[in-house]
């Protein structure tokens, strides 16, 4: 940006305070983060008196007494998050790329009010649906299993991954859909063979996103799941908080490190789809 | 197949397939079978809105004119639920608390968004670094985890204690658990969310035109005035939508408050959120009629500020020509 008519050498000087100023900010955001990290390796004693960020005492005790303090042990919980999150994925990417190949490419009666009822639903608050659905899945006997969190993504609940990917859709060129028709493409194969892998970076990011949210998910899982051997990591992380409390802030700490780590990993890995992500669709965090 | 170039393949492509169609002898034409394709691949979307969406919206409107415990058949007790809300004082509080959260948090976030952005979009070297170390918070934050170490931080041998008694400030204060402060620490960790804002306002930022302040400049406009005059005008859009989008998220919150008051809501109800007052006394009381009540009134809520800000918008959001 412009600067009036500084100097060279007072547009450096401008440049090095802005920078010290982001780094700052920066290390003020994510100081209680990496606070969190060392504190995990500290006695629980150390965390309380202990703002620094190395432990004096280091020690893994927080994560091997942590992992095994409920009746179940973590591996537990991991592995069911783990089979949500997937299952979650699976099913976002599959029938939202439908639903999303159909308002993009397809002309069929009443689209436009098909569009937009699912427009609608993006803004609608879970709490107005859940009573009948908890009343739905508990008919069903499925609560306290999986199938609350998982069935409703293979049915395009998400609907705004729908609308991520019809935006994508619509921009992949329509030369190539009469190509593949010429080549004797149906709806089918063609959704298949040009829509699906034309579209990969939007499926990427909706399945990133679905995984990170399911992940740190809490209110549906802490509803729909009553018995600690179907608990998934946040409902776990609550119940350990509940039972201990203040004592055992260490292994507290410990496990929430632990619980991180996948998002963060993600994050590592698809830092750039995820921002662009946000930056283009408007993603909330 | 050699491809007539003056005709567009579009067309050249119904044709043939019109062709194929005669030579198979099927009956159905090529917008039917169109029409057919595009309700068969809507077809789990339908299932979800009539059974996961629509359906329970009706039935939860209809549960909230009933007395419902889950175990029993509901009773209809006409519009009790609504009139009942307005004498709960738990409910009052509940309205007070979201709306000071809503309305102190968005714009906040947005001013700590909006200010980043405008730092970090002056070409600076290691962009790319800083706005994904300023992003983590917004990927983090929502989770079971940051909330339990939130709980610590402001507790009263916590973080915040602690750093300040590195400043010579002695406080023993437990933030949680005042009444008087313990709603700000959770605005505290919302605001601190604010990078995925600033990520949209950063991409916002890079589609002003330079010539737009480089004729600013000629005319002797200074910082200031191209701040007020260019580039907040051309951000409203993007303000309008963060805006939105920040509102409806924050009316929602949850999982901060749950966490950090351990599920009550506490201290004496001060971090007793609109959802989680809905929680305690749907799945919690087994007032499921009364929480559906709530709920509604919550969606009327949402939706009500979402139309003002939209009425609103006419007067204070710019759109250039070519957006219109």
């Amino acid at each position: 940006m412009l600067q009036g008519l500084p100097s060279k050498e007072q547009r450096g000087w401008t440049r090095l305070l802005i920078h010290i100023i982001i780094i700052a900010v920066a290390l003020l955001m994510v100081y209680p983060v990496i606070w969190l990290l060392s504190a995990s390796f500290k006695p629980t004693s150390e965390i309380f008196t202990s703002a620094g960020l190395l432990p004096k005492v280091w020690t893994l005790d927080n994560y091997f007494q942590g992992w095994t303090a409920l009746d179940y042990s973590f591996d537990t919980f991991f592995a069911n998050s783990f089979i949500v999150c997937l299952g979650a994925v699976v099913g976002n990417v599959i029938s939202c790329s439908m639903a999303a190949y159909a308002f993009a490419r397809l002309r069929f009666k009443f689209k436009a009010l098909w569009f937009a009822l699912m427009l609608g639903t993006i803004m609608l608050p879970y709490n107005v649906i859940v009573v009948p659905q908890y009343v739905l899945f508990k008919d069903l006997g499925w609560v306290n299993s999986f199938l609350p969190l998982i069935v409703p993504k293979f049915l395009a609940t998400d609907a705004f991954f729908i609308f991520l990917l019809i935006q994508f859709i619509r921009g992949i060129p329509r030369d190539l859909d009469d190509a593949a028709k010429i080549d004797g493409c149906n709806h089918l194969t063609m959704y298949i063979r040009i829509i699906l892998p034309l579209a990969s970076p939007a499926l990427a990011t909706t399945a990133i996103f679905t995984f990170i949210w399911t992940w740190s998910d809490f209110f549906t899982q802490l509803i729909f799941l009553d018995d600690q051997s179907v608990y998934t990591v946040p409902v776990a992380l609550r119940t350990f908080l509940d039972s201990t409390g203040v004592s055992s802030y260490g292994q507290l700490f410990a496990i929430s490190v632990l619980s991180l780590i996948p998002i963060f990993g993600f994050f590592i890995a698809f830092q750039r789809l995820l921002i662009e992500g946000v930056a283009t669709s408007g993603i909330k965090g | 197949m050699i491809r007539n170039p003056e005709r567009p393949a579009r067309k050249e492509a119904q044709e043939i397939r019109q062709e194929v169609k005669r030579s198979r002898g099927l009956k159905l034409s090529s917008e039917g079978k169109e029409n057919l394709a595009g309700y068969l691949f809507l077809l789990p979307w339908f299932a979800g809105l009539i059974l996961l969406t629509a359906g329970p919206m009706i039935s939860s409107l209809y549960l909230s004119f009933t007395n419902f415990d889950l175990l029993s058949a509901p009773v209809w007790v006409g519009l009790q639920n609504y009139l009942a809300m307005f004498q709960d004082l738990r409910w009052l509080n509940a309205v007070k608390v979201t709306l000071i959260y809503v309305f102190l948090s968005v714009p906040l976030k947005m001013v700590f968004a909006l200010a980043l952005a405008m730092l970090l979009n002056r070409g600076l070297r290691g962009l790319a670094i800083y706005r994904a170390v300023y992003y983590v918070p917004s990927l983090l934050g929502g989770s079971v985890a940051i909330a339990i170490l939130w709980r610590q931080i402001f507790d009263t041998s916590g973080l915040v204690n602690q750093v300040l008694g590195w400043v010579g400030i002695k406080s023993a204060t437990s933030w949680i658990s005042s009444p008087n402060y313990a709603l700000g620490t959770l605005i505290i960790l919302a605001v601190w969310q604010f990078g995925s804002p600033m990520i949209i306002f950063l991409a916002g930022l890079k589609q002003i035109p330079m010539e737009y302040y480089e004729a600013a400049t000629t005319d002797g406009a200074g910082k200031l005035n191209r701040f007020w005059h260019i580039t907040l005008p051309l951000l409203t859009p993007i303000v309008f939508f963060n805006m939105i989008l920040q509102m409806v998220g924050a009316f929602q919150a949850f999982t901060p408050a749950f966490i950090v008051s351990g599920g009550t809501g506490g201290p004496v109800d001060s971090t007793l959120f609109y959802t989680l007052y809905i929680y305690q006394e749907g799945f919690g009381n087994l007032h499921m009629g009364y929480a559906s009540a709530m709920a509604w009134i919550l969606l009327i809520a949402i939706a009500l500020f979402t139309t003002i800000a939209f009425l609103s918008s006419r007067y204070w959001v710019f759109y250039q020509d070519e957006r219109k």
